[in-house]
């Protein structure tokens, strides 16, 4: 059994003999659903017999969003804090691990050690920036965990780096929070909620099997939680705010489920 | 016939039961709502596919699926597996409480499958009498049941593999899981076609599915609903 990959957004298509088609796929797609010889009764057709195209009709946008938040409090009531995700042995581990962003790789604009710095904000009592330096001097948690995409793709890393819980205590934060917001080098922004931050498998890696995270992985430091789906996960975080409004994010502004949890 | 004799002496009052319909409306109710869910769930669920297929070869258009983005196709599939839960949670209750379960699709034997296969082949099959079900319906009912409850499960699993862990051991990995739930995509989608053209071909027993059918006599026992109709 094979997966194959599709137009994914979460890991762009590479390889130059797609390339042609894949730049292409889109129109290909619009000639292809516009044709006259597909002008049978579709969903899609039914639709634009309604005068709204499901889901992206302002009121049942709404309801769906509506019903995804109904799910997160679901979630958050099934989060078990102490219940641990299945690990496993180091050669199981793939090398290198999966790229996934909203680009593709050739367009990962790589992060200097140097001159990168976290800066926090929000519910915490220390709020000096972090350097690369500072932040290799905490004490490592290893985890060999399964990254699992929304899309249905998974495959198992071992990450390590300062245990997130660790980490939020060492700046005073404020763990009665209810929510951990993320901003990224790329642009990308996510969050999370407190119960998922304080788990024993969150951890903000900086490393990849026991190497630094190369550049296209995040390089110098992303979120590596084994209770959520790969999107809640970001790579080359330059920022961290401890805060009670609920935060959005990247893929969660655009539909995804915010809580995103497995 | 019960009816018309109290009618007629005009003895009897309005406490007099008929005999339940053969679909009782609880039964029709919860027909249709699993019918509008488990079509909108296969319908999302190939778009949500084809970001990650399983088979190379199968890649379901977006004119034939529910929602024009994975992340709509998302929110509906997660929308409908509740009323696809709860209601078919409420189906088996009732189906095992009044008995129906036992009485229409109990006991299935093998000699009633194979006399409804010849029957059919011999062009003798009736259907006079859609009270009660034959062998093969009884074995398609079954079936489909037993296969969405399969269903629930490995998506429980897909949705939740570490919380429920202990479900997810059931299946070994997260990605046996997503095989066992495509494969029941397919076994549903098969029995909707079967079932639906059967339907189309003996029209009465879908008036029967809207309008509750004719009054049986060995119907569910759901006296306190049926009360009400005979005021
Ligand atoms: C729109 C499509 C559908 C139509 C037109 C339809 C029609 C019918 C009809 C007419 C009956 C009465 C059966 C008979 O006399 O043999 C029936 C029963 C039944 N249908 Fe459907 N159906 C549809 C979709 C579904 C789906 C999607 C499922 C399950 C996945 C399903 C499961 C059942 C079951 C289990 C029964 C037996 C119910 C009982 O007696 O308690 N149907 N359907």
């Amino acid at each position: 059994m094979t997966i194959k990959l599709l137009g994914s957004r979460f890991r762009p298509a590479k390889g130059i003999d797609q390339g042609i088609l894949d730049n292409h796929r889109e129109l290909v797609d619009s000639i292809n659903r516009r044709g006259i010889l597909r002008g049978s009764l579709t969903l899609g057709a039914l639709t634009m017999l309604t005068g709204c195209e499901l889901g992206h009709d302002g009121s049942i946008q709404t309801a769906l969003r509506a019903v995804s938040e109904f799910n997160d409090d679901v979630q958050a009531a099934l989060f078990r804090p102490d219940h641990l995700a299945p690990t496993y042995s180091v050669d199981q581990v793939v090398k290198p691990p999966h790229f996934n962003a909203f680009y593709d790789p050739e367009d990962v604009r790589p992060v200097e050690a140097s001159s990168w710095k976290l800066e926090l904000s929000g519910r915490i009592a220390d709020k000096t920036p972090w350097t690369v330096a500072k932040m290799y001097d905490l004490p490592e948690t290893e985890i060999i965990i399964k990254h699992i995409c929304v899309e249905g793709w998974d495959y198992i890393g071992q990450w390590s780096g300062p245990s997130f819980k660790l980490f939020l205590e060492k700046i005073g934060a404020d763990t009665k929070a209810k929510y951990i917001a993320f901003k990224c080098a790329d642009d990308y922004t996510g969050s999370i909620d407190m119960a998922t931050a304080l788990h024993p498998q969150t951890i903000l890696a900086t490393k990849y099997a026991g190497q630094p995270i190369a550049d296209p992985y995040g390089f110098p430091l992303r979120l590596r939680t084994a209770t959520k789906l790969g999107y809640k996960n970001p790579k080359w975080i330059t920022a961290i705010e401890v805060t009670n409004v609920k935060p959005g994010g990247y893929w969660e502004d655009r539909g995804f489920n915010w809580f995103g949890g497995i | 016939m019960r009816t018309k004799l109290a009618q007629g002496n005009g003895m009897v009052k309005s406490t007099q039961r008929q005999p339940p319909r053969l679909h009782p409306l609880a039964v029709r109710l919860m027909h249709w709502i699993n019918a509008l869910s488990v079509i909108a769930l296969i319908l999302s669920g190939w778009k949500i596919y084809d970001d990650a297929v399983i088979l190379g070869w199968l890649h379901f258009d977006d004119s034939i699926t529910l929602g024009g983005h994975p992340e709509t196709a998302l929110q509906w599939h997660f929308l409908f597996m509740w009323p696809l839960m709860l209601n078919g949670l409420i189906y088996l209750i009732y189906g095992t409480v009044t008995g129906r379960f036992m009485r229409k699709m109990f006991p299935i034997s093998i000699g009633e499958i194979i006399a409804t296969i010849r029957e059919t082949l011999s062009f003798k099959l009736s259907h006079d009498d859609i009270r009660h079900y034959n062998g093969v319906q009884k074995l398609m009912y079954v079936g489909v049941i037993a296969i969405v409850i399969i269903q629930v499960i490995s998506g429980l699993v897909m949705w939740k593999p570490i919380q429920f862990s202990e479900l997810t051991a059931l299946f070994g990995t997260f990605q046996n899981a997503r095989i066992v739930h495509f494969v029941g995509m397919a076994l549903i989608s098969g029995f909707i076609c079967v079932h639906v053209a059967l339907a189309l071909l003996v029209p009465k027993t879908i008036v029967a599915m809207v309008t509750g059918g004719p009054r049986d006599e060995a119907g569910d026992d759901t006296s306190h609903s049926q009360q009400s109709t005979a005021h």
